[in-house]
């Protein structure tokens, strides 16, 4: 009964951000849809993801995106964000993707499993498997941050500013 | 082999040396050129000598030394070359060279003024060359090499003078006609080398002129039953009949007498015309086969056509030369008269008997042509007999060898070679077994021969100075105004034509004692055998009969020539000629060379023309016709393939591309950069295959 | 009913409304938060699976899902600068102009 309260709220909260004309209050509505997916992560068992997804995907992408709104708004931009472009098609499109998808999930033989008990994930274990099995690829994502916040960096920063610098150094 | 029998090459390459060098020298450097022929004449003369010396010692030995070495190969088989040194090319070597030298020497005088003095001298060298090189060959290819090349330097030597129309003209004449003799020649060549496959003479056996080849070619019949032999002789005849001025290919040879007169006396008097009698003589076992073995009097078919063409030519040439007013042109016809008594010679005696009189005949006719430019040299480049006479004041040893040479060619008894050559010839013509006919034709040769130098003599040297245009200014340069000359002071020539003039006179009396019944020298020698004294030879075989019938007639032909033209001094160069008052016909028509010319030009020129004519309208109208319609249907065919490009091809091609351009464009319509279709695309993309998948499970 | 088809359906209707809203929005942010839903919906699958399996002590969903959090934060802080650089480009971030792939 729980899940499905928070499926729905996932789902209206990710149709409302993809539908409103708005885009501020399209963040807002990820903002929720995020929520509900937390919600759902923590109730599945999954606490510390649920928790990271808050961190994250709120606190972090969401932040994230509302900057990025504000960087490039303009007038022009605000009046073009409201069409759609050929949306009948492109649902129609989305809407076989669904069918397939719910086609083969409801043929599929193995998702037909007993009830499983609820698995019990201490922060200890997660901690364990980062730090001894996984402690590579985990050292590769801190790599790839590290190069995607650089690059992130290198990619928006200013020409003029860029321009500006290049004198000084000559 | 002897140091130079292996280096007998020496002899004709030295000429070809100097010839190479003064090629290259330039026209001022006159001394130069001049002493560089003379000089390689006189080492080929020295050579020649040691050769002579060589044979001479070499009597009785070995009959010829010959050198061959292969010259090239065509599929298995090696062609050879290679040279001999027999009595006869000894003889021959001898007497080119030192004939050549005397008459180099002569031209250093004569030729003083001309512009192309070291070309001339170039062209002489050359001349020799291929003189020597006809002499020593042991190939009858390297032979015929060599004759055209001595074909070649008589064509630029008659057309020196290439600025007058007429030295040009003969010089072509000359070439032309010697070239139908030389296709003969050529054609029996091959016909040779197909029967026998060699060209070389001697070659220990296997070459064309020893037993197995010879027995090969009498052994074989062609057209009209004769012998294989027979007809390869007669055309290799017919190349002596051109180059020796036979009839009917006589008409080159006067007309060769534009040329310079040292040219005259060298090519068309002493040597190259003896080119075709040394031929014959050089082939004589080819033409000699089949006949008793190896009787010296034998004749067969070939030696007979050989015998008639000489008596002929003897007595028609003479006759001509009895007509002629330039002195050169006497001179001429008389060579070619002496050309047909060295062939029936050759044809009734064999090789010594003809060889003989060339050897003389080469002296004397040699000394008669360089007296004869004595005399235009010091008149001033005259030619008319009419217009000189008296001259023996003025040119004392020109006349006093000339009257040498003159008695020597008449045959004058006893103390003059053409005696005892023409008396041998005569002697053999008695014996010959087929007929008379060409011993009485020979004899009134001699008579005729008496009576037209009588006549020259007479005109030239006798009687009283005629000018006719006495007081012209006497230094006119042009040589071609030939009748504008003056005559008021003939002059002795200098020293450097004098003198060779006395040496020739000197051998013209002595060389006919090596050749005497007596002792018959020259004979033997060329049969490689020894000679002793024997004076009853006079009184062999009827000779002292023969003697004195030529005696006879000798005198009678210089009696008659005093009769007409020494008993009443000549007065006028206008006044008609003795012998035309009595019969002015028949002399009109000698004068006229018997319309020899006129008659070819009538007949063989113009076919000839009319030939040319119809080749060229053929030319025009039916090949040309022919040419037009293939190459209009090559045009159609190439307008043909121009259309299936530019129609069917290229629009194939061109539609082709449109195609693929707008299937590209169609395909570009899809990539329109927007993210947002190729995502979509993906999305139909996925779809299309999940379904497929589950299609495919479920089924 | 928490039960695995609930979850995957839950998932993939979130991945067909974020794939819809990346096909058709125009403005490039909008398209970018598209992707983010779908990548949550990947995330979703996982833990879906990771809760469903015999042997989730193992650990193994949800472990990736912990790495594809932080490659959606790379992804995000990435994508974001590359809008914000077209924009300063373009002066607009309407991805219906930037059509310079166009073959």
């Amino acid at each position: 009964m729980l899940f499905t309260t928070f499926a729905i709220l996932t789902v209206a909260g990710a149709v409302a951000a993809m539908s409103f004309r708005n885009l501020v209050h399209s963040v807002l509505a990820l903002i929720a849809a995020f929520a509900g997916l937390a919600a759902i992560y923590l109730q599945l068992g999954a606490q510390f993801i649920g928790l990271a997804q808050v961190l994250v995907y709120i606190g972090a992408v969401a932040i994230l995106i509302v900057f990025a709104i504000l960087l490039t708004r303009d007038k022009k931009v605000a009046q073009q964000t409201v069409s759609f472009s050929s949306w009948k098609l492109n649902g129609v499109v989305a809407l076989a993707v669904f069918a397939v998808i719910a086609w083969a999930i409801f043929q599929s033989p193995t998702l037909q499993h007993e009830i499983l008990p609820e698995p019990q994930v201490s922060m200890q274990q997660v901690g364990n498997a980062l730090m001894l099995r996984y402690a590579l690829p985990l050292e590769i994502i801190g790599l790839l941050l590290t190069a995607a916040l650089i690059g992130a960096v290198t990619i928006a920063i200013s020409e003029k500013y860029e321009k500006h610098e290049r004198r000084e150094r000559e | 082999m002897t140091w130079i029998v292996r280096n007998l090459w020496l002899i004709p390459a030295l000429p070809a040396l100097a010839a190479a060098l003064s090629a290259l020298t330039k026209q001022r450097n006159r001394r130069f050129a001049s002493s560089l022929a003379i000089g390689s004449m006189a080492l080929a003369f020295l050579l020649s000598l040691v050769a002579f010396a060589h044979a001479l010692s070499s009597i009785g030995l070995s009959e010829r030394e010959v050198l061959n070495f292969p010259w090239l190969q065509f599929g298995t088989e090696w062609l050879k070359l290679g040279w001999m040194l027999d009595p006869l090319t000894a003889v021959m070597l001898v007497m080119v060279t030192f004939v050549g030298l005397l008459i180099f020497i002569y031209s250093t005088g004569y030729m003083d003024h001309d512009e192309n003095f070291t070309r001339f001298f170039c062209f002489l060298s050359l001349f020799a060359a291929a003189m020597l090189g006809v002499v020593i060959a042991n190939s009858l290819l390297l032979l015929f090499m060599c004759w055209e090349l001595v074909g070649l330097t008589s064509y630029l030597l008659i057309g020196f003078w290439y600025q007058k129309p007429s030295a040009a003209a003969a010089a072509k004449k000359a070439f032309i006609t010697t070239r139908i003799g030389d296709l003969a020649f050529l054609l029996g060549m091959v016909w040779l080398y197909s029967q026998t496959g060699a060209l070389l003479f001697y070659d220990q056996g296997a070459g064309c002129l020893e037993n197995s080849a010879i027995a090969t070619l009498v052994a074989h019949t062609t057209i009209a039953g004769m012998t294989v032999s027979t007809g390869i002789a007669i055309l290799i005849f017919s190349g002596a009949i051109g180059k020796s001025g036979q009839v009917p290919l006589h008409v080159w040879l006067p007309d060769a007498m534009e040329g310079p007169t040292p040219v005259s006396a060298l090519i068309h008097a002493a040597t190259m015309v003896a080119a075709g009698v040394f031929l014959v003589a050089r082939v004589y076992p080819l033409m000699s086969a089949g006949s008793a073995a190896h009787s010296t009097l034998a004749s067969t078919p070939a030696l007979q056509v050989v015998t008639w063409i000489g008596a002929i030519t003897a007595v028609f040439a003479a006759l001509i030369a009895v007509a002629q007013d330039d002195i050169k042109r006497i001179l001429a016809y008389s060579t070619v008269s002496q050309l047909g008594y060295m062939m029936l010679g050759l044809g009734v005696g064999g090789v010594a008997v003809g060889m003989f009189h060339l050897i003389t005949h080469a002296f004397f006719k040699a000394l008669l042509f360089l007296g004869a430019g004595s005399v235009i040299h010091g008149c001033r480049e005259e030619q008319d007999i009419h217009r000189m006479g008296g001259l023996r004041r003025y040119m004392p040893i020109t006349f006093a060898t000339y009257a040498i040479g003159m008695l020597a060619l008449c045959g004058f008894p006893l103390f003059f070679s053409g005696f005892w050559s023409k008396d041998a010839i005569l002697h053999a013509a008695v014996d010959w077994s087929y007929s008379r006919l060409p011993f009485y034709l020979a004899a009134f040769a001699a008579l005729l021969t008496a009576l037209y130098m009588t006549r020259q003599v007479y005109y030239v040297f006798l009687g009283e100075r005629r000018a006719t245009t006495a007081h012209e200014p006497a230094h006119t340069e042009d040589a071609g105004h030939l009748h504008e000359c003056v005559l008021n002071d003939p002059h002795e020539s200098p020293a450097v034509m004098t003198g060779p003039l006395v040496i020739l006179a000197a051998f013209a009396i002595l060389l006919g004692f090596i050749g005497t019944p007596a002792w018959p020298w020259f004979e033997n020698f060329l049969h490689s055998e020894t000679t002793s004294f024997n004076f009853a030879g006079f009184f062999e075989n009827g000779i002292p009969l023969v003697m004195l019938t030529s005696t006879l007639i000798v005198f009678c032909g210089l009696g008659l020539g005093w009769w007409f033209y020494g008993r009443k001094p000549i007065v006028s160069a206008e006044a008609p000629d003795a012998l035309e008052k009595l019969q002015p016909q028949i002399f009109n028509i000698l004068r006229h060379k018997f319309y020899v010319d006129e008659f070819y030009q009538a007949t063989f020129i113009r076919v000839n023309t009319w030939l040319s004519h119809l080749s060229d309208w053929f030319d025009r109208w039916i090949w040309n016709g022919v040419v037009w319609i293939v190459s209009h249907l090559i045009l159609a065919l190439s307008w043909l393939a121009r259309s299936t490009d530019t129609y069917i091809v290229n629009a194939g091609f061109d539609e082709g591309c449109e195609s693929v351009t707008a299937g590209g464009k169609l395909l570009a319509r899809l990539q329109n950069g927007r993210t947002q279709s190729y995502v979509r695309l993906v999305g139909v993309a996925f779809t299309a295959l999940v379904a497929l998948l589950i299609w495919s499970v479920s089924r | 009913m928490t039960s695995l088809t609930s979850c995957i359906l839950l998932s993939s209707l979130l991945f067909v409304i974020g794939l819809a809203g990346a096909l058709t929005r125009r403005n490039a942010i909008l398209v970018l938060i598209g992707i983010e839903l779908m990548l949550n919906a990947a995330n979703l699958n996982f833990i879906a699976f990771w809760r469903y399996h015999p042997h989730s002590e193992t650990l193994t969903g949800f472990i990736f899902v912990i790495f594809s959090i932080g490659i959606a934060a790379a992804e995000a802080a990435v994508g974001l600068a590359l809008i914000i650089s077209l924009y300063r480009h373009t002066r607009t971030a309407n991805i219906d102009e930037v059509i310079s792939m166009r073959g």
